[in-house]
């Protein structure tokens, strides 16, 4: 039997000073050349697991047990700092979630990979800058000669996860960690950033392991699973036993979690909870995928909520026509390049020539990769910034000339939900007080801001000793239901979100939409639900809108958009998000 | 790049036509006339209106304010009323002294505050770090006027080591020069040289943090050596901010310090000046003051961008 790559014996962390163990016991073995990947939520210990193997682990952490890697004698955990270096990116390179901040902003890109080479010396100095232009080639940097002298913010997200992938494989190491590489990029890019870590793992013979808390995207990169839950193994597995025939409850709960083309019997998606009734994906290639989005059952159900809710696409066409309750007509924003002393740069056209209208009750999702124009626009409907021409009324309200009187009046009836849970709650303020604040601004008495308060966290399920506590004692998906409680506190007829679940767990995820979908229904809400994620947004919106570069593309109902793309830029983002299904079909 | 730092020049001298309008317009408003002041309260009002005819005092301000402006460009800053000599080559002898004072205390204080910083910095949690973080607090609240005070008595009354006054221009002897410029240096140093400390230490613990010095170690740098080859440059941006603010406020520092060991730098000549009611030569002397500190700022603001392409790239 060939000596594995990897072995990792009894691995457990407990932080210093404290009792408890942050990840337990934990055994894997990697074989050479092998792709294996490491799934779970955040706080699972899956990142702590390869920090030690690479010897990255914080101080504060105390780790046990063995980590033995192929080309060095002895237990890595036992190393010193001097040995471990010599090992990083020689044996076992890494590629870091973060692309923004991963790379020193001082430095061209060029000196950057370069470095790498020079510290372990394994090429003549004098060919370092050749085999610099070499490497930037493999990972199919566009302009590989200009490229070495651009600085990392000059590059888009992708690219400097292409240069942290140069970097990560310039010495041909024998095993090469990804966590969770692709989770900060847009969809299209994610597939092609997949495609290349594939391509360049097996060009270089190295092993994989891969961590990733989205199952879509392991199965078309590992060969084996590892599934990690609460610092322990729970299950692993070949890619096609993890999904067809998952052992553990968690791993089901997951597994149940990830399929956005599931629904369980009232429409809403399978959680952790309700995933006993999860039957695994639907791997017939899906033509006539049995209740496709839910949306129309939904709608069905909706108790008539007044004249606003509205049953189906087609009568929502029709109220269209009367009385959209939002109309954006021809608007353009651009934004000015601004010199010292009239100095003109060139300006930036962040939207031009957005036209379309939302009817009451309806469920519009806004897609498109990041600078398509979704957060300016989501700005200038809230009348947080004003378009350069055009017009855009929401309710009564025209917004590009609304005082500031109707402005605050437009805010307390259209409500928005943040993407960054952790950012966007004030650090010293108490639930309580986050949620109550827009009925302050509003003017209503305390007794029934109370009254209010109370009931909006039971309908988002916290429970009412939340009240008194702070953000930073709640998990990110509680935190977006305080947001969501904020936003729907002042009732208003339309809820905005933006990016709502993107930074959450898949787990997570599916438990916040299923809430969004129950106060969509209970409120009667207009919802604009803005996502590069087109499996949520399938799942979610009746009416789509495709972005790009400031122009709308596309829209219309979304089966149509999803059964029958026109455009070329819908095709590739509706091919590009990474589906069980699919998933599973090129695996299996 | 370029269009970024003549931006910045221009900046600069809108900031010196500013400065020089509300100087002279403070001036001017004080109440009291000059010429009076300067021949003393038994002059009679015909010998004033000679005085005052004598310096151009009887003509409008806005006058006054060009020939003024006008003379200061052309490296003029007009006679004392009071003493009826040439300030401007006042100025330049004092200039040079507080110049070599507050350059010479700022760079002792970042060769004493980075490598101090870092320290405490890297050994956070360790003797070394607390030591140093307790000891530049201590500093922080020590007056600079308290440091020389207590600089003097040791090193000089006791020690003997360091005269505790005067100064030697450097061709009269070096060895003198640097002798005497001692303890004034590190009084007005120390101080700096502590709040300094805790700046860099700061930073240094954020670059710390960065994704990219994990990265760099990633890369197979070990954690010290990509503090050293990654880290500390991106600490120097923050740091360097904070040192340019520093220099400005050892201007001011030096006048003190300039009393208290007998100097004959530009503040000195401040004090003697104001005491003397001397208000051509008040002027003059706040208009350099102003014109070091803008100077400082420009050097700090063309150097930032130096330091970090981003700020370069969006100049």
């Amino acid at each position: 039997m060939a000596e594995n790559l990897l072995e990792v014996r009894d691995l457990t962390i407990t932080p210093s000073g404290a009792d408890a163990a942050v990840l337990h016991d934990v055994s894997l073995n990697l074989e050479p050349g092998e792709r294996v990947g490491l799934i779970g939520e955040s706080g699972s210990g899956k990142s702590l697991t390869a920090q030690s193997v690479m010897g990255l682990l914080p101080e504060e952490l105390h780790a046990e047990g063995r980590v033995h890697l192929q080309g060095h004698h002895g237990n890595l955990l036992e190393a010193n700092e001097k040995t471990l270096a010599s090992l990083r990116s020689d044996i076992v390179s890494m590629v870091f979630q973060e692309p923004m901040s991963a790379l020193n902003p001082l430095m061209r890109i060029g000196d950057q990979i370069a470095e790498v080479l020079r510290i372990h010396g394994k090429i003549p100095r004098a060919q370092i800058p050749a085999r610099v232009k070499e490497l930037l080639e493999d990972v199919r940097m566009p302009d590989p000669d200009s490229a070495r002298f651009a600085y990392p913010h000059q590059m888009s997200g992708g690219q400097r996860q292409r240069v942290m992938l140069a970097i990560a494989l310039a010495n041909s190491p024998k095993l090469l960690i990804c966590d969770e590489p692709t989770t900060a990029l847009d969809v299209t890019v994610q597939r092609h950033m997949l495609d290349l870590i594939a391509e360049r793992v097996s060009a270089v013979e190295a092993g994989l392991l891969f961590i990733t808390h989205d199952l879509a995207v392991v199965a078309g990169v590992c060969d084996r699973v590892i599934v990690m839950y609460r610092g322990r193994i729970v299950e692993t597995g070949t890619v096609t036993e993890i999904f067809t025939d998952p052992q553990h409850e968690y791993t089901r709960g997951l597994l149940a979690s990830s399929d956005l083309e599931a629904t369980d019997g009232n429409g809403r998606l399978f959680t952790l909870k309700t995933a006993l009734a999860y039957t695994g994906p639907q791997t017939s290639a899906g033509e006539d995928t049995p209740d496709p989005v839910g949306t129309e059952t939904v709608e069905a159900d909706d108790p008539a909520g007044g004249n606003i809710a509205v049953d189906d696409v087609g009568e929502a066409a029709s109220a269209r026509d009367s009385a959209p309750l939002i109309e954006v007509a021809d608007v353009t924003r651009v934004f000015k390049g601004r010199g010292l002393f009239g100095r003109r740069r060139s300006d930036v056209t962040a939207l031009d020539g957005i036209d379309f209208s939302v009817a009451a009750g309806e469920r519009l999702g806004i897609v498109g990769e990041s600078g398509s124009g979704k957060s300016t626009l989501l700005g200038i409907l809230s009348g947080l910034d004003r378009p350069t021409t055009g017009h855009v009324r929401v309710g009564d309200i025209r917004v590009e000339a609304a005082s500031s009187r109707s402005l605050r009046a437009l805010r307390e009836n259209l409500q928005i939900v943040f993407q960054d849970p952790f950012a966007s709650l004030d650090p010293r303020m108490r639930v309580a007080d986050i949620v109550a604040e827009p009925l302050i601004a509003a003017g209503v008495e305390k007794d029934e801001r109370i009254a209010r308060v109370e009931e909006m966290l039971e309908a988002v399920d916290l429970d009412a000793r939340s009240l008194r506590r702070y953000p930073h004692q709640f998990s990110g998906g509680q935190r977006q239901r305080i947001s969501i409680a904020r936003a729907l506190v002042t009732r208003p007829q339309i809820l905005v979100a933006d990016e709502p679940v993107s930074a959450l767990d898949v787990s997570v995820r599916a438990q916040v939409l299923n809430l969004l979908t129950d106060l969509v229904e209970d409120y009667a809400l207009t919802l604009l639900f803005v996502s590069h994620d087109l499996g949520v947004v399938q799942h979610l919106c009746s009416q789509i809108i495709v972005m790009k570069d400031g122009r709308i593309v596309e829209s219309g109902a979304t089966e149509d958009i999803y059964a029958n793309p026109r455009q070329e830029y819908t095709r590739r983002l509706i091919a590009a998000t990474p589906s069980l299904t699919d998933a599973l079909g090129a695996s299996g | 790049m370029l269009t970024y730092a003549i931006n910045r020049a221009i900046q600069f001298a809108l900031s010196l036509l500013v400065a020089s309008v509300v100087v002279f317009a403070l001036m001017s408003l004080l109440p009291g006339n000059a010429a009076q002041v300067a021949l003393g309260t038994n002059a009679t009002p015909e010998a004033v209106a000679a005085l005052e005819a004598q310096y151009g005092l009887d003509r409008p301000p806005v006058i006054r304010y060009f020939d003024w402006v006008g003379g200061m460009l052309g490296g003029d800053f007009g006679t004392s009323y009071v003493t009826g000599a040439e300030i401007t080559p006042v100025i330049i002898d004092s200039v040079q002294v507080t110049a070599i004072l507050v350059i010479a205390a700022i760079v002792l204080s970042i060769l004493i505050a980075v490598p101090l910083g870092t320290f405490a910095a890297l050994g956070q949690r360790n003797w070394i770090g607390v030591t140093i973080s307790a000891a530049s607090q201590v500093g922080i609240a020590i007056p600079n006027f308290l440091a020389a005070i207590i600089l003097v008595i040791v090193f000089s009354l006791r020690l003997g080591w360091f005269p505790s006054q005067g100064w030697m221009a450097p061709v009269e002897g070096f060895g003198g020069f640097v002798l005497r410029l001692v303890l004034p240096v590190v009084s007005l140093a120390l101080v700096q040289a502590a709040i300094l400390t805790r700046y860099v230490r700061s930073a240094v613990l954020d670059v710390m943090r960065e994704d990219f010095i994990r990265t760099a170690r990633a890369k197979g740098l070990t954690k010290t050596r990509a503090l050293f080859v990654h880290g500390l440059r991106n600490a120097a941006i923050p740091v360097i901010t904070v040192a340019g603010v520093q220099l400005a406020t050892l201007l001011v520092g030096a006048v003190i310090i300039e009393q208290i060991f007998v100097l004959p730098g530009i503040g000195s000549e401040l004090v003697r000046a104001v005491a003397n009611r001397d208000l051509v030569a008040v002027q003059g002397i706040v208009m350099v003051l102003v014109l070091l500190v803008l100077i400082i700022n420009l050097i700090v603001d063309i150097l930032v961008p130096v330091v970090d392409p981003r700020i370069r790239n969006a100049a």
